[in-house]
């Protein structure tokens, strides 16, 4: 069956491969690439995206014999995903670019530009999969079979009519026969090494990033314990996030960790490694893939960072709020951060850590 | 499908006379020009008889006849080799601010190097503005360099204005004149110009050859150092094939200059009335009557050009959205801007350009093609709403 569908392509081997398997299986693929601001501009070197990863994909395409055409993303980037990005962190949140990038970006403004060339479909190189269900027009969303490289976390709040319209070739795949299949096609991406980390983030971090963008995240405040003693200065709370141990700067009897991040006193609280244990978070924003809220508390696994274990919880749903309660005491997690819901391979939902200013119950 | 290839003003495709002329040069007479033996005499024969043809076409002397690589390299020698020649005199140069990045480029290193550059501003339809050219010219100016048409909107700059005015002031003029050569008469002295840039691609000729024709006693230094070929100015082994290729695609060019630039207008005139009587919100980009025949800039309102590309491209139509760049990635044009277009209109620009095998049932299936995509687009949202909906009925 032959449909029209737009890959976005980013020169690195997963979307290489992901077009490479469209086209083998007759489709009319049509690659993109999404030229996104260059961390070059402001600092060091990038690490997908670039220009450079444009050529690669150009290569990619032109040996696959697919058209490939450029969309200058550079504006909308810098306006739906740096921006937020920064602000967040200058709220004391830890947000999740990715997520947001795929549901505005390669699932928002790039399956606008798919549907308007006569395109179904917006692919990608995700390890994710999306399977079919008889009750719903929307597929579900699926972990990728290679658990190692799961990146169902980042695509946890597509919705319905985007799940509908996306296509995860390399989902069926572990990294390692993605590599052997580029290779088995001679791509030139065949070897290249993964993306690491956050595509519009330099070699200094993202706290020089925050630090260029939103100068008030940097200010000197106190670091304090939870009965409130000021233990010490903190060079800005846009530094650190619930866990921490490093950078603190304060000598105490047993080793210090950030518990929580307090913005509107410029403040971060401190305490003994028991403290950053957490029995529950509240998450705001929740959605539920099957479309249903559930009435009872539910028992699932939770993930609460990309790399973080999954780990059983119950999760009481409270309109688009939502209570997780662990099965046993788990780190605290910042707030901003995603936290997806599991039932073995199938997602059933998430939400982000809501933030402490909203906390008011 | 149908396949227009509507991007002249980017690349041109060989024409099958100039093919012909070039193929014996690669192997059955393929000696060095520098050769002192038969084979050798053979090219140099070749050579000369090229550079007296492209000589006779710009109604210059063959001795002012510089092969080079191409448009790129003939811009670079002519603004830094006269800049350095002259530098003693005077280390400031003028140009407008919708050159060809070859001569924009070449300005912004030179301004690193310590030269100074002025950048003169153009009108809403892309003509210099004399009065500023004027303003800007200084006790120390050696070069002025302005293109002859541009190549993004095609509007013809006042050359031989421009050229009176500054030999009055005692200063040398460059023009780049890729874009006009082939398209409308090119007389070095009819323009009055000191330097001129040429290259056989943009008018059916082969890729990788250019000229630049330098006006006797123009003082210049070379670029490139090496053997004594092109009179010590470009040393190296002369691409013979190019070179034989280019002189016949411009005499081609130069004997059709009374049938196919009116062609190519009258094919113009009829896209550019079509694309204005049936599609709303658009605007023609460029002078109305100084301006190649071959280009067609238009701006579509409420679309962005890339989006429209792609979608004539899998139509079969190939056009251009601002200047090409390196990864296909283009940046806003700076000539629109320059011209005083705001952001959007400029984004949302498309080049059509026009040449040799150019039909006009090419521009019917253009024209329809576009009145159908460019509808599309309008009445598609850049995001679905539904991306919006979310899962959870409340």
């Amino acid at each position: 069956m032959s449909r029209r569908v737009v890959v976005a392509m980013s020169g690195g081997v997963d979307s290489s491969v992901a077009a490479a398997l469209l086209h083998t299986q007759g489709n009319e693929v049509i690659g993109v690439g999404l030229r996104f601001p260059d961390a070059a501009k402001t600092e060091g070197q990038v690490a997908c995206c670039g220009i450079a990863g444009m050529e690669d994909a150009r290569q990619v395409s032109a040996q696959l014999g697919i058209p490939f055409y450029v969309l200058d993303y550079r504006e909308v980037f810098e306006r739906e995903v740096i921006e937020p990005f920064c602000r967040a962190y200058a709220r004391g949140e830890t947000p999740n670019p990715c997520i947001l990038c795929n549901k505005r970006l390669k699932f928002g403004r790039l399956l606008g530009a798919a549907l308007a060339l006569g395109a179904e479909f917006v692919a990608t190189g995700h390890y994710a999969r999306l399977g079919a269900d008889s009750d719903t027009d929307h597929p579900w969303l699926l972990k990728g079979s290679d658990r190692e490289h799961d990146q169902s976390y980042f695509l946890y709040a597509l919705t319905p009519y985007q799940r509908a319209h996306a296509l995860f070739p390399v989902g069926d795949l572990t990294k390692s026969q993605v590599r052997a299949t580029a290779a088995r096609l001679g791509l030139p991406v065949a070897d290249k090494p993964g993306s690491q980390d956050i595509c519009f983030v330099g070699p200094g971090g993202y706290r020089s990033l925050v630090a260029a963008r939103e100068p008030a995240a940097w200010r000197t405040g106190p670091i304090i314990d939870s009965a409130g003693r000021v233990l010490g200065q903190h060079r800005g709370i846009a530094g650190f996030t619930p866990g921490q141990r490093k950078g603190l700067g304060v000598t105490a009897r047993e080793p210090l960790y950030v518990i929580a991040l307090d913005p509107s006193h410029n403040a971060i609280i401190a305490g003994p490694e028991e403290e950053t244990l957490t029995q529950t978070l509240l998450l705001q924003d929740v959605q539920w893939l099957d479309g249903v809220l559930p009435s009872r508390p539910v028992c699932l696994t939770v993930k609460a960072r990309y790399r973080g274990p999954e780990v059983l919880a119950e999760v009481h749903s409270q309109g688009t709020y939502a209570r997780v309660y662990y099965a046993t005491p788990q780190p605290r997690v910042a707030p901003g951060q995603a936290v997806v819901f599991y039932q073995a391979d199938r997602v059933l939902g998430g939400g982000t850590v809501q933030t402490p200013t909203q906390v008011l119950s | 499908m149908r396949r227009v290839y509507l991007d002249h003003s980017a690349t041109t495709p060989v024409r099958a006379e100039v093919l012909s002329a070039m193929l014996p040069y690669f192997a059955d007479h393929a000696g060095n020009a520098s050769s002192l033996h038969m084979a050798g005499q053979r090219a140099k024969k070749a050579l000369e008889e090229a550079r007296n043809a492209v000589a006779r076409a710009l109604g210059a002397d063959p001795k002012e006849i510089y092969f080079t690589s191409g448009g790129t390299e003939s811009d670079n020698q002519a603004v830094i080799g006269v800049a350095r020649a002259q530098s003693l005199r005077g280390r400031h140069l003028i140009t407008s601010t919708i050159e060809h990045h070859a001569v924009l480029n070449t300005c912004r290193w030179l301004e690193s190097q310590g030269f100074q550059v002025s950048y003169v501003p153009v009108d809403q339809h892309g003509l210099l503005d004399l009065d500023a050219l004027k303003d800007n010219i200084r006790g120390d100016t050696v070069l002025i360099s302005c293109m002859l048409a541009n190549n993004e909107v095609g509007t013809i700059e006042p050359l031989a204005e421009i050229a009176r005015l500054a030999h009055a002031r005692g200063l040398l003029v460059h023009t780049d004149a890729v874009q006009a050569v082939g398209k409308m008469p090119v007389r070095v002295d009819d323009l009055g110009v000191d330097l001129l840039s040429l290259a056989a691609h943009k008018f059916c000729g082969p890729k990788g050859i250019g000229a630049l024709y330098v006006r006797r006693g123009t003082p210049i230094e070379p670029l490139l150092y090496g053997g004594h070929q092109e009179w010590a100015l470009r040393p190296g082994t002369q691409n013979i094939p190019g070179i034989v290729g280019m002189a016949t695609a411009l005499r081609l060019a130069t004997d059709e200059l009374s049938i196919e630039p009116p062609r190519l207008g009258a094919l113009r005139d009829q896209l550019q009335q079509g694309i204005l009587s049936r599609i709303p919100d658009v605007q023609v980009n460029g002078h109305s009557t100084s301006r190649l025949p071959s280009i067609l800039n238009v701006s579509f309102g409420g679309v962005e050009g890339e989006s429209l590309l792609m979608a004539l491209d899998i139509k079969g139509i190939a056009v251009s959205t601002g200047s090409a760049c390196t990864a296909g990635a283009t940046d806003p044009s700076h000539v629109l801007r320059a011209m005083g277009l705001e952001r959007a209109r400029a984004d949302g620009s498309l080049r059509f350009s026009l040449g040799h095998t150019t039909t006009e049932e090419d521009m019917d299936y253009t024209l329809q093609t576009l009145v159908e995509v460019v509808g599309r687009l309008r009445s598609m949202s850049p995001v679905p709403a539904a991306c919006f909906e979310e899962s959870t009925k409340r």
